[in-house]
């Protein structure tokens, strides 16, 4: 069962008496325990997206289903609420309260959430455990690194126990050392079966997903309805590559012995296309 | 809640400075009400105990026309008026709660009437008294000599005087065995007597709140013994009555049942032809049937005009601290404008891990009425600290009222939530996207 879908998502924004559309026809089909990530370039609409998904926005038409619930039927407090038990956010720029100690920026979901205060303690303390700051509880974010400031997010993010975790540029402000071990929480989490959607603009950082979308000016580069009607998704794309030389850039990544990238013919062909 | 209780004070004490000074609008407001409140209570206070006696807790029971006392004039003495005997005056002293009672007569001399060698001294209290009069009313001797049984068996005519009359008249001079001319008459001055006080009372009855409208200062009191009236002013007249009460609670009761007995046998119907007011009061359906009798000055009654004319001139300035109250709301308001501009991330970020709209309403509002509480709790502070150094200049007993502290911090806090409503829906109608973009 898919846990997360958007048909058909167009988003407006108007700009005085000018409509700029940013997302074009956007439908994504997610699965439980899937690890994806959402590629483009600044200005793609890759933001406006993860802000969709995330239902910190709604779209100008479509349909959104998350865990089967239509999102779109939802007031603003019914959105509080999934955002508060369904989603985790992670920013790049961590967006901890500064004035407010690792721990206390871990409990705020579940202060909201209606948790005691002795449960939240528990619970806080044991998700920083988890990102490996089971030691710096009562530091302040300025007194962290960058790399420990987006662990205590990911805490944050992962301290109601939500199915799905949207990070958007989680590695963007951190130097690669700081990033490699925030993949590697990803991919435990990813493990235990948190879906997980990351947009980023790095390959690198894309390749640790298993899926990756690429958008550009406001779509999806393969069409949309084969990315959801088709169960054997690389044989879509290769079907899609006669047809539209965008259409391959959503593949399946394949490593070879080394554990090294290999990219894949297509891609090739796109670079030379370029 | 407690949560955004502690949240807020962590606010308030990160910005120590910015804090303080938005509270200061609320501390100056608060301050200067407690502060108003406080010397309009404390003179309010001091009216009182001015006016019934201040723990003297005597009753003075004397004739009364409708409301005014009766003042007997060259027309002579009213028909009908009981004098007041050895044998009411014993009845009395059998009521609850009264320890002692004297008989005695008196009268206002507006003229001069009272001369010693060149001088003289006009308007005077003249009083015709038992020796126990001083007891009972709290007179002390300061000097000199009491009434004794002798002076009233022979009549003789001496004369205690207050510290007023002492020094208009005599002028440093001792005045003791001196002799005066009173009303034509030769009276040797045989002692000063003063009266003795808890609270330095202004007034202690009717006619010394009269004389304390007009000119705010105790006029002279002269004392001669009641057997040497007859000899000033030729009547046999009808007297007034002090009684000492046990308390001051104990003071209406007497009062009342005291002048039960007095009227008794009170037949004055007496139109009063000479006085045109009297026709038309007639008519009107009085409780009393007599038109002249004996009663004891409400002095509440009367501390109750003098505050009520404390109260409307001081009234007017609480409206003008209320300003400086609006005021510090209104800095209130802008401060937490500024505070939300400031935290449109924090406030985005809350909203999308999932804070719903009323939390960060609440969050918001709390924190305004912590500040304006705290500014409460600050100016009742610097009130009660301000109303002090009033009273003990002014010389006015401190007053702060509990309630009226309670009440001023509750008002402080609804100041907060009133200003800090507006910013309060703007920080919870964030844009959750915006508010994360901002920087």
């Amino acid at each position: 069962m898919s846990i997360l879908e958007l048909k058909n998502i167009y988003k407006t924004y108007r700009q005085g008496k000018l409509e700029v559309p940013v997302l074009k026809d956007i439908s994504l089909n997610v699965e439980e325990g899937d690890y994806c990530a959402i590629m483009g370039p600044s200005g793609s609409g890759k933001t406006t997206l993860m802000n969709i998904i995330g239902c910190l926005d709604l779209p100008s038409s479509g349909e959104y289903y998350l865990g089967g619930q239509d999102v779109l039927a939802n007031n603003d407090a019914k959105l509080s609420d999934l955002r508060l038990n369904s989603i985790g956010f992670v920013f790049q720029s961590f967006h901890l309260l500064s004035r407010q100690s690792a721990l206390e920026n871990v409990v705020l979901p579940l202060l909201y959430a209606g948790v005691s205060k002795k449960e939240r303690l528990e619970i806080g303390r044991k998700a920083l455990e988890r990102v490996g700051l089971g030691d710096r509880t009562n530091f302040k974010p300025t007194q962290l690194s960058g790399g420990q400031c987006q662990r205590v997010a990911i805490a944050r993010a992962m301290v109601n126990s939500p199915k799905i975790l949207l990070a958007d540029e989680p590695t963007g402000a951190l130097d690669t050392a700081s990033g490699d071990q925030i993949m590697e929480i990803f991919h435990q989490l990813n493990e235990e079966g948190v879906t997980i959607i990351m947009i980023t603009h790095e390959q690198e950082i894309a390749d640790h997903a298993h899926k990756t979308f690429h958008i550009r000016d406001g779509q999806f580069l393969v069409p949309a309805a084969d990315n959801l009607a088709n169960e054997d998704i690389s044989t879509a794309t290769n079907d899609a590559i006669t047809e539209n030389v965008y259409s391959y850039s959503y593949v399946e990544h394949e490593f070879d012995s080394a554990g090294d990238f290999i990219p894949k013919e297509s891609e090739a062909v796109n670079n030379e296309s370029e | 809640m407690i949560e955004n209780i502690r949240l807020s004070f962590q606010g308030i004490w990160s910005h120590k400075m910015r804090s303080f000074l938005t509270m200061l609008g609320i501390i100056i407001g608060i301050a200067s009400i407690i502060t108003i409140v406080s010397t309009i209570k404390g003179t309010n206070e001091q009216i009182k105990q001015n006016l019934i006696g201040s723990g003297n807790n005597v009753v003075r029971l004397q004739l009364y026309q409708y409301d005014s006392p009766y003042e007997i004039s060259y027309m002579g003495v009213p028909e009908g008026i009981p004098l007041i005997t050895e044998e009411t005056k014993q009845e009395v002293l059998e009521l609850d709660h009264v320890q002692s009672a004297s008989i005695y007569n008196y009268r206002n001399e507006y003229n001069e009437s009272l001369y010693y060698r060149n001088n003289n001294l006009s308007g005077a209290q003249v009083f015709g008294v038992e020796s126990d009069y001083f007891d009972v009313t709290g007179f002390t001797l300061k000097k000199g000599r009491n009434f004794i049984e002798s002076d009233y068996t022979q009549f003789r005519p001496v004369m205690l005087i207050d510290e007023t009359v002492a020094k208009a008249l005599f002028s440093g001079e001792d005045p003791i065995g001196k002799t005066v001319e009173f009303k034509s008459t030769p009276f040797i001055v045989i002692g000063i007597v003063e009266e003795s006080q808890k609270f330095t009372p202004v007034i202690n009855s009717e006619e010394d709140y009269y004389t304390y409208m007009s000119m705010n200062q105790s006029s002279g009191k002269i004392f001669v013994p009641n057997s040497c009236w007859p000899d000033i002013y030729i009547f046999d007249e009808p007297q007034a009555l002090a009684v000492k009460a046990a308390n001051t609670e104990a003071m209406a009761a007497i009062s009342k049942d005291a002048a039960t007995i007095l009227n008794r046998n009170n037949t004055n119907t007496q139109n009063s032809s000479d006085m045109g007011i009297a026709e038309t009061k007639e008519a009107s359906p009085e409780s009393e049937s007599n038109t002249i009798a004996y009663k004891a000055g409400d002095m509440l009654q009367r501390a109750k005009e003098l505050q009520d004319l404390n109260n409307s001139a001081n009234q007017q300035l609480i409206w003008i601290a209320s300003i400086s109250l609006l005021v510090g709301g209104i800095g209130v308001m802008n401060i937490m404008l500024v505070s939300v501009t400031e935290r449109t991330r924090e406030i985005g970020l809350k909203k999308a891990i999932g804070a719903k709209k009323k939390r960060i309403l609440w969050q918001f509002l709390t924190e305004a009425a912590v500040l304006t509480s705290l500014g409460g709790i600050f100016g009742v502070a610097a009130g009660i600290l301000l109303s002090t150094i009033m009273s003990s200049v002014n010389n006015v007993p401190p007053s702060i009222s509990v309630p009226s502290i309670f009440l001023a911090v509750a008002f402080s806090m609804v100041i907060g939530i009133v200003f800090g409503l507006i910013p309060s829906i703007k920080a919870s109608n964030l844009n959750p996207i915006d508010a994360l973009r901002h920087e």
